[in-house]
């Protein structure tokens, strides 16, 4: 969906605030609580990635610019809950468990973090269909906007750039995001000029690169 | 390099007063409540709570990117296989898992920049760089890095020659990317400890360059 989220090319946030180096993980205790909280909740298996960066950027847009990054993390937790009936919103507002819990097949035990983390999600899959694009073909984002969660951002929508790597057949975030399954696609690696994406002011030694799945792409004669 | 302007921690809104002198935001308090909620329904294990901020607190960093850096400096069969196949290079070191399950090393050269950003939301290779830092995750950030890097770069302290290409690598799918940066001249010799040294988070970022010589005690 076109929110707040997809933010590249925006104007007006002002500069960038670098802390330095030895920038603290966390800035609060909450950040803390919020992060651990995300983590082993998502270790449940009740939602995956996809969904759970879909519920963070379908916040109203001036929520989503009015919250800090654990606050955007906070929100999102309580909507995937919510909506799942894990949690109600008058247990959030109180803090006491009101309901029986639901019965959840996995929970993270401390003893498993390790293996969990370590182990990640791979999101590669097997294929046997064969990619359509090769390195150094030309392509043109197309221009599409879904209501939903996708991953192809606005700024080379409509625009050309040529094929950079090839990485194999990977989740579909806008399938896998709306419990459509994982659709695997071929992923690209797509180059664009700057002058391509920002026009003739842009800077001429500039180019950006983002992946791309391939049903996001169309080529180019 | 610390700024008060722009930053937006739910901590400076210490907007609610409580009882005996104890004063906790409306986040932190909501916060509290729902651990307290999920606890006693059974579905987080506290301990395992404490383990994962452990993990990216302490053990999880940028020192194992300069690692991996290092090696790529000191060792050319090892630099080569990390341009090539980033994942198995970078995982023959142990750095494996969440957020580094795909990777992808791009080099700094004479003549090209490399910098990394996540417009959508704040991808970053965990395993090598740990949690990322406030503004990587900013919207000033996500913004302007695609647009104007040389601009963010200022922002940084860091002015690239004219000519210099630049090329942004936008994290939107579970592909990670990490900068391989310049080798600082003056460092023939150099063992891969003295050399990891050098290598900040930033230069991994492509947000900054490594360290010089003289800054590092050896």
């Amino acid at each position: 969906m076109n929110g707040a989220a997809d933010m590249g090319g925006m104007m007006g946030f002002g500069p960038v605030c670098p802390e330095g180096e030895d920038e603290p993980k966390f800035h609060a205790e909450w950040e803390r609580r919020v992060f651990a909280l995300t983590l082993a909740m998502g270790a449940t298996g009740q939602w995956n990635l996809d969904m759970s960066r879909s519920a963070r950027e379908s916040l109203p847009p001036p929520e989503y610019l009015s919250k800090s990054y654990y606050g955007i993390w906070l929100a999102g937790l309580e909507k995937l809950m919510t909506e799942r009936g894990l949690v109600t919103p008058e247990e959030i507002e109180t803090g006491r468990s009101l309901q029986p819990p639901k019965p959840l097949p996995r929970i993270l035990n401390v003893d498993a973090v390790a293996t969990v983390l370590a182990k990640g999600g791979p999101t590669e899959r097997e294929t046997n269909t064969a990619a359509r694009f090769k390195v150094g073909d030309r392509v043109r984002a197309k221009n599409m906007h879904p209501t939903s969660h996708t991953r192809l951002p606005r700024y080379v929508r409509g625009h050309e750039g040529v094929i950079e790597l090839v990485h194999g057949a990977h989740v579909f975030p806008d399938s896998n995001a709306l419990g459509q399954g994982e659709q695997p696609q071929w992923l690209y690696t797509v180059r664009f000029k700057g002058t391509e994406l920002w026009g003739e002011a842009a800077d001429p030694t500039l180019s950006v690169s983002v992946d791309a799945w391939e049903s996001y792409l169309e080529p180019v004669a | 390099m610390s700024h008060d302007h722009n930053h937006h921690h739910d901590q400076h809104h210490h907007d609610h007063e409580h009882g005996e002198g104890t004063i906790l935001s409306e986040v932190e308090l909501r916060v509290r409540a729902l651990e307290t909620v999920l606890v006693e329904k059974g579905y987080v294990d506290p301990a395992a709570l404490d383990a994962l901020i452990e993990t990216y607190e302490t053990r999880v960093g940028p020192h194992n990117g300069a690692r991996v850096v290092a090696k790529a400096w000191s060792d050319p069969a090892y630099r080569d296989w990390l341009l090539k196949d980033a994942t198995a290079a970078i995982a023959s070191l142990g750095y494996v898992g969440r957020q580094g399950e795909h990777m992808v090393a791009v080099e700094n050269t004479s003549t090209v920049h490399n910098m990394v950003v996540c417009t959508l939301c704040s991808c970053y290779p965990w395993p090598v760089l740990g949690l990322p830092p406030v503004w990587y995750k900013s919207a000033p950030y996500r913004s302007r890095a695609v647009i104007d890097p040389r601009g963010v770069l200022k922002d940084f302290g860091i002015e690239l020659p004219a000519g210099k290409q630049i090329k942004v690598w936008d994290s939107t799918a579970e592909v990670r990317y990490l900068v391989l940066p310049e080798r600082p001249d003056g460092t023939e010799g150099w063992s891969e400890e003295d050399l990891a040294k050098l290598v900040t988070r930033d230069s991994m970022i492509g947000t900054g360059l490594p360290r010089q010589p003289a800054e590092v005690a050896r």
